[in-house]
């Protein structure tokens, strides 16, 4: 069982409960290579997917996580709705819990939603992002992966790559991958590193040709291309220069190095097409996986123990 | 997360001082005066008539036993946002005069960001006329420029002339130079401080709590700690350029004391103020998203905490005022970055002063008196009230042992965005004299 009744974010969490949540995806995993990739075991709980910020891939990972389980589903995006008649998110929230639904994935741009709907609300909220904060379900797809080619987090030195400091998912990678006894590199234009980030037990490079010999794991961010208006960084062109992940660097580099990014990607930016499409890289299978992991939190959430079938 | 309490502050009024008051046994303490002594105060129609041993006996007026009870000259909180007139939802002259004299002052300097803003000669008298039979005496300060949007000067010597007694642009920083400088020299003419609102505004645009550890982990954008310092630099140069007499508003950095301290070594023309909130809680105050801990300045450091509360002991931070900003509940319960700047102080501003600088021997009790009578008096270039025969009857009265527990009900502010609730306290106000008026705390 986890301890919590909602996952909010990976800040705090326990190596046995990241392991049981890893352990448990592993099991669902199987259940996406079967010819009926569904199972009864969310049937008549429902399940409210409330993205108030835009968002493609999680938001069908989610519902398709959802879907195989066979909850019930409303898929909110304020866009026609109530948000744009000026009602707060605490009366939105209030509303939707008072039709009897069971489960809240939200997404939204400010840190802390997950935390205030968790305060206010009886359903189980699952945080799919908020703000620069946290997106604990990636980090844990993510996590699930190198678990997956490595048998081990334990003892591994991952890198993130790129911009920290706006990214919920490099937060949660650290939070998690700390717990989990791995070794984190943060790597980026200290314009885009967070203060105090070393406080988490991390190491902070500004060097992309130091780090890649020194990793098992590139994890590697999206770039945020209005970053680079908001006078964080010169040029795009640079950026790519000096941290984008290419071929040339990875050969370097005299071991193979775990590719990934939890997308979507800006090819030729951030890393090159060759090195998103290589052997090395699994960020498809990232992809595949976060569906089974977000079949294991949601099942988890809703009581589950850790063995199914 | 409750929901908005009654905005009504009911049947609660200032009261009409008997004509002869004879206050027993109360330990007055009177920086100013140098005075430190028990003693019975008589007052007869608002004024002290007598200071000394009173015999009671045949005594035809009103007795108070106050034995063991604190008697201080009057309080005055130089920072306050009344939010009238624009925000009476919030605030108003009398909802804020009610808990200024519930937290135990007797005068308040209110704020201009009003709308409109207090950069009239009109808004200040509505203010006065406002505020006509209150016990509080409420100061305004004045915008320095014209609708605080820091492109002219507003008309100081008139704004003066009608009352005011310092400017501000409290709320927006004053981000040209040009226009300080300007406001610091034609303000010599009224002999009236400039008060700054600190913060260099190009550094802190999406920030919503201090920049350091915590708000890297709670993934909230920064205000710099810098983004302060730049700017009590420039001012404090600014004054030693071109004189006029500046005024920090809530200090809240470990260099921004310093920068203060090593002026007034100087002999530049500077003062500060902090608030209760500095010196009580740090940023890890934000963990769990409590919008009641968002503030300008931002909760900073626990070495930031430590600084201005040396600094309060040297001397190097003049007064303590709490930049009371109520804010209504429904704007205070959104999400961390759409909620508003700003908490309530003035019920809390006595409870958190014993327990941060009176109770851990910080401050001994005349040193924290002065930071609320005597130095804020004299920033504002105001005569401030004394405990002697012949003087307004204007003080307050509190308790240093009483235990108390600060909670809504017991609140008279319209507003209750305070991190404090359900704190509890040693040591309470207990009344306050003052107009002829008096009121009995209900914290």
């Amino acid at each position: 069982m986890l301890k919590s009744r909602h996952l909010l974010g990976l800040d705090g969490m326990e190596k046995q409960e990241i392991q049981l949540i890893l352990d448990t995806a592993r099991s669902f995993r199987e259940i996406l290579d079967r010819p009926i990739k569904r199972v009864p075991t969310l049937q008549g709980k429902t399940v409210v997917n409330l993205f108030y910020e835009p968002s493609t891939r999680t938001r069908i990972s989610f519902e398709l996580a959802e879907k195989r389980m066979s909850a019930d589903i409303i898929n909110f995006t304020p866009g026609a709705s109530s948000v744009k008649k000026g009602e707060s998110l605490i009366d939105t929230v209030k509303n939707i819990e008072a039709m009897k639904i069971d489960m809240v994935v939200v997404r939204h741009s400010s840190p802390g939603a997950a935390h205030l709907l968790a305060r206010v609300m009886d359903a189980n909220i699952l945080n799919a992002g908020d703000g620069g904060h946290e997106h604990p379900t990636q980090a844990l797809l993510d996590m699930m992966t190198i678990r997956e080619k490595f048998g081990r987090l334990e003892g591994l030195t991952i890198g993130l790559i790129g911009d920290i400091s706006h990214s919920r998912v490099a937060m949660s990678n650290i939070f998690g991958l700390k717990a989990m006894g791995a070794r984190v590199i943060l790597c980026g234009p200290p314009t885009l590193i967070p203060r105090e980030i070393e406080r988490l037990g991390v190491e902070v490079s500004h060097h992309i040709d130091e780090v890649i010999p020194r990793v098992d794991v590139l994890n590697i961010l999206r770039l945020q291309l209005e970053r680079q208006k908001s006078g964080l960084f010169p040029s795009l062109r640079e950026y790519h220069n000096y941290f984008g992940i290419t071929r040339e660097r990875l050969e370097k580099a005299s071991k193979p190095v775990l590719i990934m990014h939890p997308g979507p990607m800006n090819r030729g930016l951030e890393i090159s097409s060759y090195v998103a499409d290589s052997e090395h890289s699994v960020i498809l299978e990232q992809v595949t996986n976060g569906i089974a992991l977000r079949m294991a939190v949601l099942y988890l959430l809703a009581g589950g123990k850790s063995e199914i079938r | 997360m409750k929901f908005a309490k009654d905005q009504s502050p009911g049947h609660k009024k200032f009261q009409k001082l008997p004509p002869r008051l004879l206050l027993k046994g109360g330990a007055i303490v009177d920086p100013g005066l140098a005075l430190n002594e028990t003693a019975d105060i008589l007052i007869e129609n608002g004024k002290i008539e007598a200071l000394g041993r009173v015999d009671a006996s045949g005594f035809d007026g009103e007795v108070a036993d106050i034995a063991g009870k604190i008697v201080s000259p009057g309080w005055i909180d130089m920072h306050v946002h009344l939010r009238e007139p624009g925000r009476e939802d919030e605030e108003t002259i009398e909802s804020g005069s009610l808990a200024a004299a519930n937290g135990g002052f007797t005068a308040v300097c209110c704020m201009p960001n009003t709308t409109p803003a207090i950069d009239s000669q009109e808004i200040i008298q509505y203010i006065k006329d406002r505020a006509r039979d209150s016990l509080v005496n409420i100061f305004p300060i004045a915008a320095i420029t014209k609708n605080r949007e820091g492109k002219e000067l507003a008309e100081i010597l008139d704004l003066v002339e009608q009352g005011a007694v310092a400017i501000s642009d409290d709320g927006n920083p004053l981000m040209s130079a040009e226009i300080m400088r300007r406001a610091l020299e034609y303000s010599k003419m009224a002999n009236i401080p400039v008060i700054g609102h600190e913060e260099e505004s190009t550094m802190t645009a999406n920030g919503h709590m201090n920049e350091g550890f915590v708000s890297t982990c709670l993934g909230i954008e920064g205000i710099p700690s810098v983004a302060e310092d730049i700017m009590i630099a420039r001012d404090i140069m600014l004054a030693e350029y071109c004189g006029g007499r500046f005024h920090v508003a809530h200090i809240a950095t470990r260099k921004g004391v310093d920068l203060v301290r090593q002026a007034k070594a100087r002999g530049i023309a500077v003062t500060a103020e902090a608030t209760p909130h500095h010196f009580s809680l740090t940023d890890e105050a934000v963990r769990g998203y409590d919008t009641n801990a968002k503030m300008k300045p931002p909760l900073r450091s626990d070495d930031d905490v430590q600084a201005i509360i040396e600094g309060l002991q040297d001397g190097a931070i003049d007064a303590i005022a709490t930049d009371h900003a109520p804010h209504s509940w429904e704007e205070k319960a959104q999400e961390f970055i759409y909620a508003p700047f700003g908490i309530v102080g003035l019920e809390t501003a006595l409870g958190l002063s014993l327990a941060r600088l009176l109770h851990p021997a910080k401050l001994d009790l005349n040193a924290l008196i002065k930071k609320f009578t005597v130095s804020p008096y004299k920033i504002l270039g105001l005569k401030a009230p004394m405990i002697q025969k012949g003087e307004t009857a204007n003080m307050t009265i509190f308790d240093l042992q009483a235990e108390w527990k600060f909670i809504e009900a017991n609140s008279l502010s319209k507003s209750s965005n305070s991190p404090f609730l359900g704190w509890s306290f040693q040591g309470k106000p207990f009344a306050v004299i003052n107009n002829d008026r008096f009121f009995i705390s209900i914290l």
